[in-house]
């Protein structure tokens, strides 16, 4: 277990430092490629050619790419200088660089952001493995009824439509029409509970319904390969009761897909719920992202997807260790 | 029983004129139907059969003959957790210990069940649960019938380990099912289907699948442990060979129904159906001529949907014409008595039966 533990751990570290490179070449090296200048990016155009070197010394364009990269990783963990002669500026450990359109220091942005999309995620997810799976298992145990078709209609529903549209009814309904809930414009870490809870409460719900229809699908076709199996008849053979039967024997094995697709998906979202968080208006990494994207503010993307990376590679080790956990085949591997 | 007169339950009140049978096992009339969107397929239709305490009986046929269908009747695993519209129909009745099942409400039936009957698979590996160890699955199936703290059931798991011969088994009690061979994971299945101590024991083709150097083994394993717990064996095979030192009484299935019924040496040594003879050609045996081929029986199983008229073996039949008035195609022959206790469903007259055996098939075999 615990050598299995250690495999996995190195495997998450050098995937993330791989994801770093990659990133990182991509978003320095193409506006290179691309003919434009990443000095002249950050400076605006309307400087002189004096303060464009300046800053290119400063950010230390000119040297190699390698060198780059190993300064801006060291700068994660240790701070970083940029110094142009006497011109020094300190950016403190975790140092992502700053933002070419706002100045502010990258790592400030995602720690405004990270919170929401955290919250974001883990109430929505909470939500919809809940509901989803509840609502699969009651399916694949009463398939062929009336609950099983009307709950997969609904959950066809749920796929087909997409968040920004039933986002904007949830929000004419229960804002603007009864009332019921107030959206806060910001968040931040100083916000009250009920602040968050109220500006979140209906993200949560249209996001959760969205994956919550996905997972019952999942987990009813599962169910019905499950409790097709031998040793689901062995259980009954045993004489222990369908509750037992179905909890112990059947959901157990059923999880182990549904955990697969759920890792993946956690972490995708902890990227970043793009939609989500532009129909909400949300300040969390996904909206931060789009608006970096078309502002071309390189620091801000490269911290955002590192972020994601991060996040799906640390979604992907926990689901890891709890097949492990629920598989005792896997302890071998 | 005493759980149940505890908890009250209503088993089957015996009907009007079907009493309560002195057999240890009864089954009456058993038909077991599942409707399917190509029609009813009628996997057991009308099967009757009786077996004693301490006696085996072997249930033998091919694939589809009901067998399986059939020992999953008597523990009543067609209906427990199953819901919708696609239900086996399960009628006629089942008695043991003087209790009517089909009736028997079902919550009475599922406390019998691992309890005075329990079952053995056929492939191991993927009736055990991969997720639990085996003393896991042991200790539940012994737990969920007795009242005991998980210590006394984890003994009674390495007890039961002993007894079907697993080495070191207060070690190999935590293994998974993976980490066990075929033959271990068999007599761990054989352990875990003992550890209640049945009366009935279903074996639905142990060795199967299993190698033969095992299959022996596990043989000789179930026939002494049902010596000493004195189980009712109900032995289910395509293999005559398996059962034919081990069953005191043999039942021959064909497409869903008794074709031939008696005692084991009458129906191995003087069978009077055209399809046990057909099984018995097709087996190997070692005092055969290394030239001689076997004998397979022609065409395939019968649709269960659209069984053939008259008697369902007749198309494969190579005697189908020796009855006059082309009988054996317009009606289904009945069992009737052949000698003690021996029983055969074949519109042929027991003279020409005898005489097609020993001068046409005995010699060839």
């Amino acid at each position: 277990m615990l050598a299995y533990l250690i495999r996995r751990l190195i495997a998450v570290i050098i995937m993330v430092l791989v994801v770093l490179l990659a990133t990182f070449t991509v978003f320095f090296m193409l506006p290179k490629w691309a003919g434009q200048d990443i000095a002249v990016l950050f400076a605006g155009k309307a400087t002189g050619a004096e303060q464009i070197e300046g800053i290119r010394t400063k950010l230390g364009l000119s040297d190699p790419l390698l060198v780059q990269f190993w300064d801006f990783i060291k700068g994660i963990p240790m701070g970083r200088d940029y110094a142009n002669g006497s011109d020094v500026t300190h950016c403190p450990a975790p140092c992502f660089g700053y933002s070419f359109r706002t100045e502010a220091p990258v790592w400030e942005t995602l720690k405004e952001a990270l919170p929401v999309t955290g919250a974001l995620a883990a109430g929505a997810c909470v939500l919809w493995l809940a509901g989803g799976v509840a609502t699969g298992v009651v399916s694949a145990l009463r398939r062929g009824t009336i609950w099983d078709r009307a709950a997969m209609t609904t959950a066809l529903g749920g796929v087909s439509l997409p968040v920004f549209f039933t986002g904007m009814i949830a929000m004419g309904v229960f804002v603007h029409n009864l009332g019921w809930v107030k959206i806060a414009d910001s968040l931040s870490t100083d916000d009250s509970i009920d602040v968050w809870f109220q500006t979140l409460i209906l993200p949560w719900i249209v996001l959760a319904f969205l994956n919550a229809a996905m997972y019952a699908r999942l987990t009813r076709a599962t169910m019905l390969e499950v409790l097709g199996e031998d040793y689901i008849r062995t259980a009954r053979a045993k004489g222990l009761t369908e509750g037992v039967v179905i909890r112990k024997h059947a959901l157990r094995s059923a999880m182990t897909p549904i955990l697969t697709v759920f890792g993946l998906d956690l972490g995708v979202l902890m990227g970043g719920a793009v939609l989500t968080e532009s129909t909400f208006n949300l300040p969390g990494l996904g909206l931060e992202a789009v608006r970096a994207i078309s502002s071309k503010d390189l620091p801000v993307i490269l911290g955002v997807t590192l972020c994601a990376a991060l996040a799906i590679a640390v979604a992907n080790l926990v689901v890891d260790l709890m097949y492990a956990v629920i598989d005792p085949r896997v302890r071998l591997g | 029983m005493t759980e149940l007169s505890k908890s009250g339950a209503a088993v089957g009140e015996p009907v009007a004129d079907s009493a309560a049978p002195s057999a240890f096992l009864e089954v009456r009339d058993l038909k077991v139907h599942f409707p399917t969107d190509d029609g009813l397929v009628k996997s057991v239709d009308g099967l009757n059969f009786s077996l004693e305490k301490g006696k085996t009986l072997g249930i033998v046929g091919e694939s589809g003959s009901g067998k399986s269908v059939t020992s999953l009747g008597i523990l009543g695993l067609h209906t427990a957790g199953q819901y919708g519209s696609r239900r086996a129909q399960i009628s006629g009745e089942i008695w043991l210990n003087g209790q009517e099942l089909l009736s028997a409400d079902p919550v009475a039936v599922r406390k019998l069940r691992g309890r005075e009957m329990a079952m053995i698979f056929q492939d191991p590996l993927s009736a055990l649960h991969p997720y639990y160890s085996i003393g896991k699955q042991i200790t539940e199936a012994y737990r969920v019938h007795n009242d005991v703290d998980k210590k006394t059931a984890r003994k009674r798991a390495v007890e039961m380990l002993d007894r079907v011969g697993i080495p070191q088994p207060d070690k190999r009690v935590d293994s998974y099912p993976h980490e066990f061979s075929g033959g271990m994971r068999q007599r761990a299945m054989i352990a875990m289907a003992l550890v209640n101590n049945p009366e009935l024991l279903i074996a639905d083709e142990p060795t199967t699948a299993l190698d033969v150097t095992v299959q022996a083994q596990i043989l000789d394993l179930i026939r002494d442990l049902q010596k000493e717990f004195g189980s009712a064996v109900i032995m289910i095979t395509h293999d005559l060979g398996v059962v034919a030192e081990m069953a005191d009484e043999l039942l021959v299935m064909y497409g869903g129904r008794c074709v031939e019924r008696g005692p084991a040496e009458k129906v191995f040594y003087e069978p009077q159906h055209p399809y046990t003879w057909g099984l018995l050609g097709s087996m190997p045996r070692i005092d055969r001529e290394e030239t001689d081929r076997l004998i397979p029986v022609k065409g395939s199983p019968p649709s269960l949907i659209n069984l053939p008229s008259g008697c369902a073996f007749n198309p494969r039949c190579p005697y189908a014409d020796v009855p006059k008035d082309q009988i054996t195609r317009r009606e289904r022959p009945e069992l009737s008595l052949v000698a003690d206790g021996h029983y055969s469903a074949c519109h042929m007259s027991q003279g020409e039966r005898t005489r097609i055996w020993t001068e046409e098939i005995a010699p060839k075999l």
